[in-house]
């Protein structure tokens, strides 16, 4: 089987300081990859790279592209990589403000999508919006409201609708629970891990809450100060770990 | 089916003096289809761990352990993932699940993993939460909020709704009254009729003597303090 993602080597420094260094892997379809570590320790940094948000000193991140197979996706055009973004790549921010248009429609802001890869006909795009309003558990009355009159967790499962409209094959989500109380955090994983079974989807999450992985990783990373310590299955990693940095973290999760 | 050659297991506690402990050393054993295989050894000796270790949530650090044609101490996450999916059944002592998800959906879940549709998932999850006596009432809220010989019997009915070919249980029969024991006990016993080999960790020894073929005592394979 060809891996979905092959990442191989990636490096960032932020001057003499390192953001990231040395991380492969192979992501394969359908796989649910943690990756988690304090702050600081580059998972976002090393995420910003694969999703192309960053540009990397040193590596390459290969993607099974739908028409031209595998593709280097640090060296390909920009319109190239901006397509990806549009289709086959999904990217959930922390803040959901960062990931919507805050002036427009909640419909507007899933429809967007739509457009940009294509779509023309209002009442499809309108339609299709909605559906996906009420997958994400939005009410469909709300379609015309702006996201600024909706709670952090509706916002942020707006910022999913907007992004799995257009089927995306690969999700990078960025600390998607952070910041939102824990009532709505149990509801967004499970919306979450409902969309990755019932859609197929391959997803990288970035969380420092190792709760989040496990009930939603099927293979998780630990960074710290820019390397992978340890890697592999989330359960192994969790109930058995063998680095001494692991061993801290998850030895440090406070007992509910 | 399932097959330990040699295997050895540390926890080295890095951040406890590195601390290194031994628990359990050149385990080999040997589970076959339609064969019931019970560990046994005072608390603490190390059959929970083992258990574990041929789960693949413990890394064993050396050996091989087969199961089917995986060799689980040297295989990919996905190849693990794959296995515990199709193969492998493992019936833990806690049940750990979403908050929210609905326990219909909790018990149907290893069924739609491997691509049955959700209508006969759903109906195989029905049969197993009535004939472990699951009031209906309760199938469509979350099972965190039930008791913990309730919570145990969705975690069998989870553990059992696919027929896998090896399973894992650990203290299946913990926590339940009479009637509940003897629907698991069936259970167990259907599953080794279909050829499932099952590895089981049992204090209840009437309900050992009942369903077990043979008895490992993991006392033998704990590293003897050095002399």
């Amino acid at each position: 089987m060809t891996p979905l993602l092959s990442v191989h080597g990636i490096t960032k420094h932020y001057g003499t300081h390192i953001g990231c260094a040395d991380v492969s892997f192979d992501l394969y379809p359908g796989e649910v990859m943690g990756i988690v570590g304090e702050s600081g320790s580059g998972k976002s940094t090393l995420l910003n790279c694969m999703a192309g948000h960053l540009a990397p000193d040193a590596g390459a991140v290969v993607f099974d592209t739908r028409t031209d197979g595998p593709k280097d996706t640090v060296t390909m055009s920009e319109p190239e990589r901006r397509m990806l973004g549009r289709t086959d790549w999904a990217f959930v921010h922390q803040h959901a403000r960062d990931g919507l248009r805050m002036g427009v429609s909640a419909g507007g802001n899933v429809g967007e999508r739509l457009m940009a890869v294509g779509e023309r006909h209002y009442g499809d795009i309108r339609n299709r919006a909605t559906d996906w309003l009420d997958r994400v558990e939005i009410d469909a009355g709300r379609v015309d409201d702006r996201p600024t009159t909706f709670s952090g967790g509706m916002q942020q499962r707006l910022q999913i609708a907007r992004n799995l409209v257009t089927g995306p094959r690969l999700v990078f989500m960025d600390e998607p629970t952070g910041g939102l109380d824990v009532s709505v955090q149990a509801r967004l994983l499970d919306l979450l891990r409902g969309l990755v079974r019932d859609m197929g989807l391959s997803a990288i999450i970035v969380t420092h809450d190792l709760a989040v992985v496990r009930l939603l990783a099927d293979r998780l990373m630990v960074m710290k100060s820019g390397r992978v310590v340890e890697a592999g299955l989330t359960d192994q990693v969790l109930d058995d770990p063998q680095h001494a940095y692991s061993q801290l973290l998850v030895s440090s999760v406070l007992q509910v | 089916m399932i097959e330990l050659k040699n295997v050895s297991k540390t926890f080295t506690l890095h951040n406890q003096g590195s601390a290194i402990i031994e628990v359990t050393n050149d385990v080999s054993l040997k589970v076959s289809a339609g064969e019931c295989v019970a560990l046994t050894g005072a608390s603490g000796a190390g059959k929970s761990t083992l258990m574990r270790m041929i789960y693949g949530n413990y890394l064993s650090q050396a050996g091989e352990i087969r199961i089917g044609d995986v060799d689980l101490v040297r295989a990919e996450p996905r190849e693990v993932i794959a296995l515990r999916r199709e193969i492998l059944g493992y019936v833990s002592q806690f049940l750990r699940v979403v908050p929210r998800v609905p326990t219909l959906e909790v018990v149907a879940e290893p069924l739609r993993a491997i691509g049955i549709g959700a209508e006969e998932a759903e109906e195989r999850a029905q049969s197993l939460l009535a004939q472990l006596n699951i009031p209906q009432r309760l199938w469509s809220l979350s099972p965190t909020t039930f008791s913990g010989g309730e919570q145990q019997r969705v975690n069998i009915a989870r553990g059992f709704a696919h027929s896998y070919p090896a399973m894992l249980l650990d203290e299946p029969t913990a926590s339940l009254d009479a009637t509940n024991r003897e629907v698991v006990l069936s259970l167990i016993e259907a599953a080794k009729a279909r050829g499932a080999a099952i590895i089981g960790i049992f204090h209840d020894e009437a309900a050992r003597a009942r369903v077990c073929d043979r008895e490992i005592d993991v006392s033998r394979f704990t590293p003897k303090a050095a002399a």
